[in-house]
């Protein structure tokens, strides 16, 4: 799935664009908890999430991942922004939950597990 | 590359935001020195994960990172409390981290795990009320 679906699926706002949105992503997780990301995350290339500080961009650098959205209308901070920036990793922020926002990619067919 | 290259971080321990900084300065040098992506990885996500700990349990420390074309060394120093147990605190899901850590998305009990899967060896000097001293290497090849 292109980065610009996911971005279209969830009705998003482009925070920043680090990376190409015609670039293809395969996988995605949804957690609040950057402590299982790291440890159980494998190669997933979008983040969704619904916490907001600068150890989610660097979590997100540490693991690969190209892509960051934040549900809830939630909004990085402008350090976030930067090192998003700096990073080449995507933001998005969209109105969706958590759950509505996995939903919603997974049905068209994102997975949770890398191909 | 043919000299080993050393690199040294006090890493902050008044300030979360701050924690990683070095985790994310050693992964774009490793970057340039061109070394395979999923090793600076597994190289990046213990060392950030080591950063993590110092930062919530230790006020801080020091971080040395010794790259060579053979394998990479990350020494993580501090000066904190000491693990009581380190068989405990190996234990997946066990964490002595406040709650306010938690808030902010760790403390979950898996860093010390999560730091030897991804190494291949992990060594730990700890005394509790002097320090910990944790070394971490991941052969290149």
């Amino acid at each position: 799935m292109k980065i610009a679906k996911v971005k279209e699926l969830l009705e998003a706002e482009l925070l920043c664009s680090g990376e190409d949105l015609e670039n293809e992503v395969f996988s995605a997780c949804g957690c609040d908890m950057m402590s299982d990301v790291l440890a159980y995350v494998k190669n997933q290339a979008v983040l969704l999430t619904g916490l907001v500080n600068p150890q989610v961009v660097k979590t997100a650098e540490m693991m690969d991942m190209r892509c960051i959205v934040f549900v809830r209308n939630k909004r990085p901070t402008p350090e976030m922004m930067e090192l998003a920036e700096d990073s080449g990793i995507v933001m998005l922020a969209t109105s969706f939950t958590l759950f509505e926002a996995c939903g919603r990619l997974y049905i068209n067919g994102l997975r949770g597990e890398a191909e | 590359m043919d000299e080993a290259l050393n690199f040294h971080y006090d890493v902050d321990g008044e300030n979360f935001t701050s924690a990683g900084n070095a985790s994310v300065q050693v992964k774009r040098k490793l970057r340039q020195l061109g070394f395979p992506p999923e090793l600076i990885k597994r190289v990046s996500i213990a060392m950030y994960e080591g950063e993590i700990n110092m930062v919530i349990h230790a006020n801080g420390g020091k971080a040395d990172v010794l790259v060579t074309p053979e394998v990479i060394t990350i020494v993580l120093a501090d000066e904190g409390p000491g693990i009581a147990d380190v068989a405990l605190a190996m234990r997946e899901g066990y964490s002595t981290a406040p709650d306010n850590v938690r808030s902010l998305g760790f403390g979950a009990g898996m860093g010390l795990p999560n730091m030897k899967r991804y190494t291949d060896s992990m060594d730990i000097q700890t005394k509790v009320g002097v320090g910990t001293t944790i070394t971490m290497t991941v052969r290149v090849s």
